[in-house]
């Protein structure tokens, strides 16, 4: 039991760094998926026929494959194919970071139609243009009301960044099994590793619903106290 | 009448913490009378209902059915309640199933009917309403009048000895009110026992054996439907309460 | 592939391109049909044997789960929120390690397909969970009152009236959640399961063909994925009923 406890100790410090590389790893993921997205919706709900198809063929594509699938896809294909030469870290970035924006574009989406058409009408006569309606009207607003559905893609992005443990991205799971081929304990070790998941997993939900409740807007969207 | 009310409530209480819903109330009923409860909303009411049939248990106080006290009855009360059968203002039809087949689930699940049985049961009721042509629709392809109707005929299946009616016509447009109280009235004539709880004044004084007002948890006056227009305290009330609609 | 753009180089000429691009096609057809597909069709037989023994156990342990949160008694409710918070926080990768690494330090052996086939069942019933524990909870209380005031027990309200209702209501949940089973079979892998991923993986590394393997085992997923969105969708409006599910079948009020 000391043994185990102390396997733990003594490799804490680059465990911890491998918490670091998954932080790293899902935020840098979820600001891609976040553009990313934005630019998918805008394309889907106002751009061009060819615009809406391609958006419709990217979704399907990125939702229709698993992560770990599209991992090999880019890592071990795609981006040695282009020329491209990105350490592990980058792929696992830009892959868990365009699939992101394919779920995200789908969030936003649903929050731009569920706006009353009276809200473009309304920009449209006070004479904005179509974009300018587009930035101070329709994305503050439907950002504000995808919130909810937004807030559920950090611990999907937090759970699936472990899968770049395949194309061995130094991060916590990798770390983990690191140590365990050099110690032994694998059972202490992985739940220590699952446990930090699950914390980093609901505090994390912690901090993002009180951003949620500061940015809420009275009377507006799912605004639970008005609703009682 | 028998010696034996079949319905006796004594001294019930209940509270919602600070807040005392009942303040023991007791009244009797004997086969084949009709009380109707009357009041301000907020008075009580629906638990008293509730406490009768145990939905709600009451803090004290005894239920007797046919003389048998069921307030402490356990697992018994599943039995107690068949002989009760409770309408609610929102009909509570189940989504999931159609109307007749709302009619059949307890039948077959209750009081373990074969299919068949439960069927031809459960058509005769929703016959009774004037709801058979509409047997296979669900709940939410009815109207408001419609489905109180299903929902009473749920009732009647299971033969109960007395019906516990909570605003029956409460959530209902004029229109629609009236074919509820029309299925009501036939019941009655049928010698069908009844505790109706309601706000239509006039339904209540051409219906009722006995009128009991309600306030804040009390029983504050009781009497045949002849004296009730007159009564001080139900002109008081009056205004509280819906107004009277025309049948 | 790298032949024929090296080739193009070479000999230059639009004609000369498809020539080549033909040729490195037709050169490749033996490695597609006697080494690739039927070894991406051994691993889909696996991939559906997972997905088709966990889909039932992880629903029906997911309703479990979710019946004891919302009726069970005070110590039972935290056991199943404990396990939910456990299983949905818990990154599946790393379950799986638990299960096939870590479980036999203290004695237990589950062998790869058990590990995967034990993980994916305890995950998709944590997720399932929830979506079931919302339906029950969506379900307006006069159900089972109207269903007690019939002399019915607890028991049999919340099996006969509450349950089918929250069912169809949990549907579109539960469904998204079998389309994520499909695509996280794939983790099997990690645990030297030869499913799909893994049989490609193999081929890929082995023959040094990774693009064609990907490529391929990514359009056998394609495929499977876009099948079963269609088949839920079909199943969806079968099981509508007006009123209840809420998202699909007509509602036509009165006469
Ligand atoms: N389950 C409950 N929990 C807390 N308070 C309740 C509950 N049920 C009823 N009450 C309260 O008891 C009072 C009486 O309610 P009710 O019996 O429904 O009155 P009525 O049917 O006469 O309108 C109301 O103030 C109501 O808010
Ligand atoms: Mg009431």
């Amino acid at each position: 039991m000391f043994e185990s406890i102390s396997a733990v100790t003594n490799s804490a410090g680059y465990l911890l760094e491998g918490v670091g590389v998954t932080l790293l790893l899902v935020g840098l993921s979820l600001l891609i998926g976040f553009v990313c997205g934005i630019i998918l919706t805008l394309g889907q709900v106002y751009g061009p026929r060819f615009a809406r198809w391609f958006v419709g063929i990217y979704v399907w594509f990125f939702r229709g494959l698993p992560n770990i699938v599209l991992l090999f896809l880019f890592y071990f294909a795609l981006f040695p194919f282009m020329g491209l030469d990105l350490p592990a870290f980058g792929v696992a970035v830009v892959v868990l970071g365009l699939r992101s924006a394919a779920y995200q574009s789908q969030i936003f989406r649903g929050a731009i139609q569920s706006l009353s058409e009276g809200q473009m009408l309304a920009a449209r006569s006070l004479g904005m243009t179509k974009w300018q309606a587009i930035r101070s009207i329709i994305l503050p607003q439907s950002l504000r009301l995808s919130l909810p559905g937004w807030a559920n893609e950090y611990p999907v992005l937090l759970t699936d960044s472990s899968v770049a443990y395949v194309i061995g991205v130094a991060e916590l799971l990798t770390r983990t099994s690191q140590v365990i081929s050099r110690t032994g304990e694998p059972m202490i070790l992985y739940l220590t590793c699952a446990i930090v998941f699950i914390l980093l997993n609901y505090g994390g939900m912690m901090i993002i619903q009180y951003v949620e409740k500061k940015v809420r807007i009275p009377g507006f969207g799912n605004n639970e106290a008005e609703c009682l | 009448m028998s010696d034996v009310p079949i319905l006796k409530v004594e001294n019930l209480c209940k509270s919602y913490g600070d807040l005392e819903v009942l303040k023991s109330v007791s009244f009797e009923i004997y086969k084949g009378e009709k009380k109707v409860f009357v009041g301000p909303s907020g008075t009580g009411k629906s638990t008293l209902l509730r406490c009768i049939n145990q939905l709600t248990i009451p803090d004290s106080g005894f239920v007797y059915l046919n003389g048998e006290e069921i307030v402490h009855s356990g697992k018994k009360i599943n039995g107690y309640r068949q002989k009760m059968g409770m309408v609610f203002q929102n009909f509570n039809l189940f989504d999931h199933l159609t109307a007749v087949r709302n009619v059949e689930l307890a039948l077959l699940k209750v009081k373990k009917l074969d299919k068949a049985a439960a069927h031809e049961k459960a058509m005769y009721e929703l016959e009774q309403v004037g709801m058979a042509d509409r047997a296979d629709f669900y709940p939410a392809q009815l109207s408001g009048g419609q489905a109180q109707r299903v929902s009473i005929a749920r009732a009647l299946a299971m033969d109960p000895e007395v019906m516990l009616f909570d605003e029956p016509t409460s959530a209902l447009d004029p229109e629609l009110k009236r074919e509820v109280m029309e299925v009501m009235r036939k019941l009655a004539d049928r010698g069908m026992t009844c505790i109706v709880v309601t706000h239509e004044m006039k339904f209540a004084t051409s219906f009722a054996t006995e009128i009991y007002l309600m306030e804040k948890g009390e029983i504050v006056e009781h009497g045949p439907p002849s004296d009730i227009p007159t009564s001080p305290g139900f002109v008081k009330t009056r205004a509280f309460m819906g107004s009277y609609v025309e049948e | 592939m790298t032949d024929s753009i090296n080739a193009t180089g070479a000999d230059g000429g639009l004609g000369g391109f498809f020539q080549n691009l033909t040729d490195s096609i037709i050169s490749q057809i033996p490695f597609w049909q006697d080494v690739l597909l039927p070894a991406l069709w051994d691993g889909l037989w696996v991939t559906m044997q997972l997905v088709v023994m966990t889909a039932p156990l992880g629903f029906l342990l997911g309703l479990l789960i979710a019946v004891s949160r919302v009726y069970g008694s005070a110590p039972v409710k935290w056991l199943a929120q404990l396990y939910v918070i456990f299983f949905r926080g818990c990154p599946l990768l790393v379950l799986l390690f638990i299960l096939y690494f870590g479980l036999p330090s203290v004695g237990i052996v589950l062998g790869s397909f058990m590990s995967a086939l034990v993980g994916f069942i305890l995950c998709n019933s944590a997720y399932n969970s929830e979506y079931l524990r919302g339906a029950l909870q969506s379900i307006k209380r006069g159900q089972l009152l109207a269903a007690r005031s019939l002399g019915m027990t607890k028991m049999q309200g919340v099996m006969y009236v509450v349950v089918p209702q929250a069912l169809r209501r949990a549907l579109p949940g539960v469904s998204n959640e079998f389309i994520y089973l499909i695509k996280y079979s794939s983790l099997a892998y990690v645990v030297a399961v030869i499913e799909l991923t893994g049989a490609a993986k193999i081929i890929a590394s082995k023959y040094f063909m990774y693009f064609e393997a990907f490529a391929a085992v990514g359009i056998f997923y394609l495929v499977i994925v876009t099948i079963a969105t269609i088949g839920i969708h079909r199943l969806e409006m079968k099981y509508a009923i007006p009123g209840v599910s809420g998202a699909v079948g007509k509602v036509s009020k009165g006469h």
